[in-house]
């Protein structure tokens, strides 16, 4: 029984020497509990939050383009979609397979579908297809029961109700680039897009407004629990156009399928109101990206959809230039108002016979007889008396060869050459050059909006700049009243002698362009006709009566161009028109220049707060 | 074959009533109050009664039926199955290698139908029974003997190597630690224990060579956590967010975000205490740890009560396995020692873990109701 003793006593010990034992040990986790929960816990507790909370931008909706009336004309619409969260069924192929039976699927959306289901997390929804119908939305409401984890969800997407009518004004957006990405982290959020051409592009500072921001509370796999804060963005600025949507839409039915561009501008302070290209495109197709299919085909027709022909296109002036060639001689002193220069049909330089339009010459005759009668010799002469660089000094003024100042991408400056210019280019001026330019033709290169400008400013005497934004947000922008423009360093009375001649070309007897006369009681139209040679025609095809440019390939033919303002003794409307490989302008764009300016006159949109048809709809 | 009826008959006044009488009931109470805190903090874990906290106070109903009947039960009658259940969870050991389920890389689990098994924690019950029993009526001459330790030293070996397989670093540690701890109880001396100790560093390093590189990752993750956040640092990392988010204080009942949103793993399991101690802070956390502390000490005044070896030596053997499940999973949480799979007893989800340590614990009550029992001097003699 003593050891029996020995060994209870033992233990008893060993069990007392346990329990302090355990007892220390669990202390000592309470010591480091202690230490981790409260001497450390504030690090840890930041950690705690930076580890749940996550901010996310929210796109700010695009501000709309409107016309002059307040048409829309770039807006957004609600895109009906349907999205697949996959964790919400057990099989994913079947409710695929069972959404395709319902709402058919393309090849490429499968494709697609298929990646993103790859990439994305399980509870991150795949978008199955986009732009539903009702009849699509419905069908997958009731056959909900059938296709687990699929939803339909509502984004907006840029909706452009004219489509082709603007698509060179108005532009389009496209998703983001790489390189856009760093610049504003809006971008980089699903459905936001950017501005690639037009206004679209030009005012994508003030369309895409500004982000919100939402602090959500995430999880460890960053599935979004909650919303903690919110700050809303602001929406994109409503951008209000000077153009007038009716009005562009009958000039482009007057155009058909021509190449052509014609421009409607106010004179009085710059305002275009119309700016037709044709053939156009779809601006539509961008948001989603363009098929390589579809872009070959505008790229490849030689019609050019892509390009704005009335601000990138660049042509010979031709005879609308002799009014600038008029003026600069006018105003540099080569010429008198009263001087008349005689015309044999030709001008010869040295070896070199440079020909007038009219084979047996136009007798002696002043600039007014000259413009009236388009009379080549004499400019020809005005021009070599003047010197280029003098006609390059007044010509600029009217926005040939320089920038006009239009709040639009891509705008071509076109060429006015001077002899400075030649040597740049390693060449020397010659005579025969400066003759060339005098009739539009050799270097002189203008945009459809540069020759609408220039009548304009012929008209007003004043420095109007082309612009295509009338409004931000309702206000009103600068340029939208003639005195915010400077008067030109030109001499009235040669201005008015020039306007003369111009309304001698279409209502006096013996003019090149009576087709144009406007027909509307007490108002005339002064124009200039103008018909660009593409191909130097050769001496031997003109002597032996060889030439007919009807006959030559299109893409050799002239081109067309007929530029005019009105009312002649009030001008408020400037038009210039220019049909690719046209032919005689006289011919072909004259009469459209007539039914544009007709139309514009009827409709009077500058003079209009609320769109004719509107006032009469709602009144 | 003998029947409790026989036995009862040798002390008549010991009856059913007086069984329940003599069940300590304050013990009882803690281990309800900690089944409580485990649905507390489940429920939250769970974002309500779902999935867990119903689940487990089902359990913890059914399991303390179990242990209040198994404390009736004569002790003297379990100490004849000690061996039969040691046996039994050996063979359980060696069949979960050969056709256990996988899980998170282990092999830890044996399904018997709708019940998952886990024969590592039977078997330490099963081993401090079996020790108890082979040092029952030993006399403290016969344990300084080493020959006579030799058998009980292999029963702890068997299924240390077998856990070790598994490979259950965590319970493998544990098992040996119970057993060894019924030796020291048993008497073993102290140049016994000095002649174990040298060996343990060779040891050591040689087990450190054959650990799965998961195994690796933890020890290295373990002394520089920040080393790898993403990957094997990041359980450790994230306990101790929760646990400093917690502060003095805590964020309140249902408040945890480490918990509630997932950066916990496994946060109704292993880190249980990581949602207490977030939600209800240190103070939280200090009182659930005393509430398990008194349980433990309360099972070691259970053995220093009982005045039969084999009660005695079952009781410390069941407390220190309570000791080494609350240590080794605090320790964790607290990123004390590298992460192991070991539940918190009685408050982390699963019905395999709560089972074994209801039934531990009928073992222990029942040692508590018989402690004056006096087992006969021969085992024929009960026979």
């Amino acid at each position: 029984m003593k050891q029996e003793g020995t060994r209870n006593g033992v233990f008893t010990r060993r069990a007392l020497l346990l329990m302090a034992g355990q007892t220390a040990a669990l202390g000592a986790l309470g010591v480091k509990l202690y230490r981790v929960q409260v001497e450390q816990g504030a690090r840890y507790a930041t950690l705690a939050d930076s580890n749940r909370m996550s901010a996310r931008l929210i796109a700010p909706p695009r501000g709309r383009i409107l016309d002059r009336f307040g048409e829309v004309l770039a807006g957004n619409s609600l895109n009906w979609r349907a999205l697949f969260l996959a964790e919400q069924t057990t099989d994913v192929a079947g409710t695929l397979a069972a959404f395709d039976r319902i709402v058919s699927l393309e090849d490429h959306d499968r494709a697609r579908i298929e990646r993103d289901l790859k990439h994305n997390r399980r509870f991150i929804p795949v978008t199955l297809k986009e732009f539903l119908d009702w009849d699509q939305m419905a069908r997958i409401e009731v056959n909900a029961p059938d296709l687990p984890g699929v939803f339909v969800d509502v984004g907006t997407t840029r909706r452009y109700p004219f489509g082709p009518d603007l698509a060179h004004i108005v532009g389009y957006v496209a998703p983001p680039s790489d390189a856009d990405l760093g610049l504003d982290p809006v971008l980089a959020l699903p459905g936001v897009r950017v501005g690639r051409a037009g206004i679209e592009q030009f005012r994508e500072e003030e369309l895409r407004g500004d982000a919100g921001e939402v602090q959500m509370e995430v999880n460890a796999v960053g599935r979004i629990i909650r919303e903690l804060d919110r700050t809303e963005g602001s929406p994109g600025d409503e951008v209000g156009l000077t153009i007038d949507v009716a009005l562009q839409r009958s000039i482009l039915a007057q155009l058909g399928d021509t190449a052509a561009s014609a421009v409607v501008m106010d004179c009085t302070n710059g305002e275009v109101l119309a700016m037709t290209t044709t053939p156009s495109f779809d601006p539509a197709l961008f948001d989603s990206g363009v098929s390589q299919a579809q872009w070959n085909e505008w790229t490849s027709d030689r019609k050019t959809p892509l390009i704005n022909k009335a601000t990138a296109g660049v042509y010979p002036p031709g005879s609308t230039f002799k009014m600038a060639v008029g003026l600069a001689g006018l105003r540099c002193g080569a010429i008198t108002e009263t001087d008349r220069i005689s015309c044999p049909g030709y001008i010869d330089l040295g070896d070199t016979r440079f020909h007038c339009w009219r084979k047996h010459g136009h007798g002696s005759q002043d600039l007014h007889g000259a413009l009236k009668h388009s009379c080549d010799v004499f400019f020809y002469e005005v021009a070599r008396r003047a010197g280029i660089d003098a006609v390059a000094q007044t010509a600029n003024q009217f926005s040939f060869g320089v920038d006009t100042g239009v709040d639009l991408p891509g705008a071509r400056r076109g060429l006015m050459p001077t002899t400075a210019w030649r040597r740049r280019h390693g060449h020397v001026w010659t005579v025969g050059d400066t003759i060339g330019c005098g009739i539009g033709q050799g270097f002189v290169l203008a945009t459809p909006l540069q020759l609408a400008t220039y009548v304009s400013r012929i008209a007003t005497g004043r420095a109007v700049v082309p612009h295509v934004t009338r409004t931000i947000t309702g206000t009103l922008q600068t340029g939208a009243k003639p005195d915010d423009y400077p008067v030109l360093d030109v001499p009235e009375s040669a201005l008015q002698l020039v306007r003369a001649g111009m309304f001698a070309v279409v209502n006096e007897g013996g003019g090149t362009a009576p087709h144009a006369r406007l027909g509307l009681p007490g108002m005339q139209l002064a124009g200039k006709t103008g018909s660009s040679q593409v191909r130097r025609v050769s001496r031997w095809a003109r002597e032996h009566g060889h030439f007919n440019s009807a006959q030559l390939p299109w893409e050799f033919r002239p081109h067309a161009l007929f530029v005019c303002f009105a009312p002649y003794d009030a001008p408020r409307y400037a038009v210039a028109v220019v049909v690719e490989h046209g032919n005689a302008g006289a011919d072909v764009a004259a009469p459209l220049a007539r039914d544009i300016m007709r139309d514009t006159i009827t409709r009077d949109p500058a003079r209009r707060t609320v769109a004719p048809g509107q006032s009469v709809a709602s009144g | 074959m003998i029947s409790e009826r026989r036995l009862l008959r040798a002390e008549p006044d010991f009856g059913l009533l007086t069984k329940l009488w003599r069940i300590n009931w304050l013990y009882v109470l803690l281990l309800c109050a900690l089944a409580g805190c485990g649905y507390v903090a489940l429920y939250s874990a769970g974002g309500g009664p779902e999935p867990y906290a119903w689940r487990h106070g089902l359990r913890f109903g059914f399991s303390l039926v179990m242990m209040l009947s198994l404390a009736m039960v004569d002790i003297r009658l379990v100490a004849r199955f000690s061996w039969p259940i040691y046996a039994a969870a050996l063979a359980l050991l060696v069949m979960v290698l050969k056709m256990g389920h996988v899980g998170k890389g282990a092999e830890r689990w044996l399904e018997l139908g709708p019940v998952q098994l886990q024969p590592s924690e039977i078997m330490k019950v099963a081993l401090a029974m079996a020790l108890a029993h082979w040092f029952n009526r030993a006399s403290w001459a016969r344990v300084g003997n080493p020959l006579f330790l030799l058998p009980p030293a292999l029963a702890i070996l068997a299924p240390v190597a077998l856990i070790l397989k598994e490979p259950n670093l965590g319970t493998a540690f544990i098992t040996g630690v119970v057993g060894l701890s019924v030796l020291v109880g048993a008497g073993m001396r102290l140049w016994q224990m000095a002649i174990l100790a040298i060996p343990v560093p060779f040891l050591a390093t040689v087990a450190y060579h054959h650990l799965h590189d998961y195994q690796r990752a933890r020890i290295t993750t373990f002394l520089n956590p920040e080393s790898d956040p993403l990957g094997a640092g990041y359980n450790i990392i994230q306990s101790k967010i929760a646990l400093g988010s917690g502060g003095m204080w805590g964020r309140g009942f249902m408040q945890g975000t480490q918990a509630h949103l997932n950066f916990l793993p496994e946060k109704q399991t292993d880190f249980i205490f990581s949602i207490v101690a977030e939600e209800w802070g240190l103070v939280g956390a200090l009182a659930l740890l005393t509430l398990l502390l008194a349980i433990i000490l309360g099972g070691m005044l259970v053995a220093l009560r009982c005045r039969h070896q084999y009660g005695r030596l079952l009781a410390l053997g069941i407390s220190v396995n309570m000791f080494m499940y609350v240590f080794v999973n605090v320790a964790m949480v607290v990123g004390a020692i590298p992460v192991g799979g070991v539940p918190l007893p009685l408050v982390s989800h699963g019905g395999s873990a709560m089972l074994t340590v209801m039934f531990a614990m009928g073992l222990l009550m029942s040692v508590h109701v018989h402690r004056d029992v006096v087992f006969p001097d021969k085992r024929d003699a009960l026979d």
